[in-house]
């Protein structure tokens, strides 16, 4: 990519970059959080996919005329467009803890609800 | 997100490629296999002679099985394809000669079959195979958007190729063949991942069914729910009635999957499936259900619900059993695009890191071990690819375990060619190991067509008499093939060309790894 044609930089939205030593190595630190973020990005993910397809097939049902074994389908059809954008957040986000925190929250709201749904009906 | 882009394209670069292009070749199955078992001559034989044929086999050889599949034989298939399972348990696999009925004789060899498990299954023991050929298809989704993301001016660049520009060229080609074949790209990465979710993503089917998980399964296709047998027996109804219902059932299809469950028993039950050459989407559940002593048709099921049709024509695309030649071709080559797509990016990922060391020459040792890996995973796999083909010629057709042998020799060339690629690279350069794979590919490519007139000549003529394009159409593939890597193969010919150009083409040597991606 040109560098003269690439948009300016916006440095408070993007990743940090890694912070190297006087010697051009990468820190150790930055190595960490890379490695928590790939785990967030395939255990997180994995996660909130699993847990959309869950929420998906019981609620299918219950709002559309569609067998059980119809929405698992679907719901196992579409946990994959939430796994993508899970996976790409892990990688777009400021820090690693964030990269957690954006997967564990919409996940624990996710759980949450469908175990309410289970108590309750 | 270039940087997503960037390492997950790395790692996962060299067994998606080798995903990529024996997915390519599986477009072929059936055709490979008749080039690798010249003996099977294709006949025109009717659905209910040659089903006819299957049951008095099956009655004859397999009385007591558990089970009976038989797949009719088609424009594509020459064969009658029997699985059965035996009483002891297992599975038994049988071809049957169309036209008499008995097993054929032809050479052992997986054929087709090789690449097309190789694929998916990447001869690892199960479910290995599919988990890491699924773990792929999921970096490949991710490297695919966030290229899309990273790439933000994707139309413009789609009109701009620069030649002989080095890394330039490279990320141009890269650019254009991933954007000019972007929606093949996506088909096939997010079907990939659809065709396996059942066993990758369960959470929903568990929490919907508990562990009772073969609910779901009957629920989906009733055609292969079955009861265990009784111990009454019953002579079984003649199959080509049914055959004959199906055609008033499923106007312009044909029938191609036989399910026969407890044959001989008194609740034997036949299930009719859909031939996939017919319709795109894959509909596995899509069955005319019968008795299996009166005949009568008893059930129909049908996978005509929104999101069984969302999931089985993401599948139906992906395997591409309902395409002609024409689109079959087309298959062929969006393959080739997408394996040439990778094999770019693996060779600008080198050529980037390279540029730092342009002055001195030397490369640390990491950059060795990936020019390593890209010659062995790119250029050994073709060497592999063509050695099984020769393999397939040279070996004795009586040879007891030759079907073995052939896979075999594939795995030994690939592990040469390792080999080779890491005494070249460590201890001459990456250039030298390039251009001794291409030339060696190029002529076992551009041989082949001689060693198949040499040694099955006969077939081929036969089957050129015949009409029948399928065994030439494969030599003139792998004779387009070599003159591909032959070119590659001169482009590294020369250490001077390479330090002439080092300044502007730092990687001018892997240039023509793009052809080679076939």
């Amino acid at each position: 990519m040109d560098a003269a044609m690439a948009p300016a930089p916006v440095p408070e939205k993007r990743p940090r970059a890694p912070k190297k030593s006087a010697a051009g190595e990468v820190s150790m630190r930055w190595r960490l959080a890379v490695a928590s973020r790939v785990l967030a990005a395939v255990i997180g993910g994995y996660l909130l996919a699993s847990l959309a397809s869950v929420c998906l097939a019981y609620f299918l049902p219950l709002l559309f005329q569609s067998s059980r074994a119809e929405a698992a389908v679907l719901s196992m059809t579409l946990s994959f467009l939430f796994y993508l954008p899970a996976v790409l957040w892990c990688f777009a986000c400021r820090t690693a803890l964030r990269a957690w925190l954006g997967l564990l929250g919409p996940s624990a709201v996710l759980g949450a609800v469908y175990a309410c749904a289970r108590w309750l009906v | 997100m270039a940087w997503l882009h960037t390492w997950a394209g790395l790692v996962f670069g060299w067994l998606l490629f080798a995903i990529f292009l024996t997915g390519t070749l599986s477009y072929f199955k059936e055709e490979i296999t008749q080039w690798t078992q010249p003996e099977i001559v294709p006949h025109e034989v009717s659905d209910a002679v040659a089903a006819e044929r299957a049951q008095q086999w099956l009655q004859a050889n397999a009385p007591d099985a558990k089970r009976w599949f038989i797949r009719l034989p088609d424009e594509r298939n020459p064969d009658i394809a029997l699985t059965f399972n035996p009483a002891k348990g297992g599975f038994e696999q049988k071809s049957l000669d169309s036209v008499s009925g008995q097993p054929v004789q032809a050479r052992e060899s997986m054929g087709g079959e090789f690449f097309y498990r190789f694929h998916f299954q990447l001869q690892m023991p199960h479910p290995w195979g599919r988990w890491l050929a699924s773990v792929a298809a999921m970096v490949m989704f991710v490297a695919l958007i966030s290229g899309i993301i990273t790439h933000k001016k994707i139309f413009k660049e789609f009109f701009t190729f620069r030649p002989r520009k080095g890394q330039r060229t490279w990320l141009d080609g890269h650019n254009a063949v991933a954007v000019l074949i972007l929606p093949f790209h996506l088909m096939i990465t997010y079907s990939s991942l659809v065709i396996f979710m059942t066993m990758v993503m369960p959470a929903s089917i568990l929490t919907t069914y508990g562990s009772n998980t073969s609910a779901f399964f009957d629920d989906l296709f009733p055609a292969f729910k079955s009861a265990p047998p009784v111990s009454e027996a019953a002579p079984l109804a003649s199959i080509v009635p049914m055959l004959e219902v199906a055609t008033q059932k499923w106007d312009g299809s044909r029938v191609g999957l036989i399910t026969v469950n407890n044959p001989g028993k008194a609740n034997a039950t036949v299930a009719l499936g859909r031939n996939g050459a017919d319709h795109i989407p894959h509909e596995p559940g899509t069955a005319l259900m019968f008795n299996g002593v009166t005949g009568e048709l008893t059930q129909q099921s049908s996978m005509t619900a929104a999101s069984l049709l969302l999931a089985g024509g993401m599948y139906g695309l992906h395997m591409g059993h309902f395409a002609g030649p024409l689109l079959r071709w087309l298959y062929f080559l969006a393959g080739i695009g997408g394996t040439a797509m990778i094999a770019t990016g693996l060779v600008i990922w080198l050529g980037k890191r390279r540029l730092k060391h342009a002055k001195s020459g030397v490369l640390p040792f990491e950059l060795k071990l990936v020019e390593m890996l890209n010659v062995a995973s790119m250029s050994g796999l073709m060497l592999a690819v063509v050695s099984f083909f020769w393999a397939n010629r040279l070996l004795p057709v009586s040879f007891a375990a030759r079907s073995d042998w052939e896979v075999k020799t594939f795995f030994c060339v690939w592990g040469l060619a390792l080999l080779h690629a890491f005494g070249r690279v460590f201890f001459r350069d990456g250039r030298t190991a390039w251009r001794e794979q291409l030339t060696l590919a190029a002529a076992l490519y551009c041989l082949l067509p001689v060693l198949d007139m040499v040694t099955a000549g006969s077939y081929l003529w036969a089957s050129l008499k015949q009409g029948q394009w399928t065994l030439a159409a494969l030599d003139l593939t792998a004779l387009a093939t070599g003159v591909f890597l032959a070119w590659g193969a001169l482009r590294f010919r020369g250490e001077a060309l390479g330090v002439i150009a080092s300044k502007q083409t730092p990687t001018g040597s892997n240039r023509t790894t793009v052809q080679e991606a076939r």
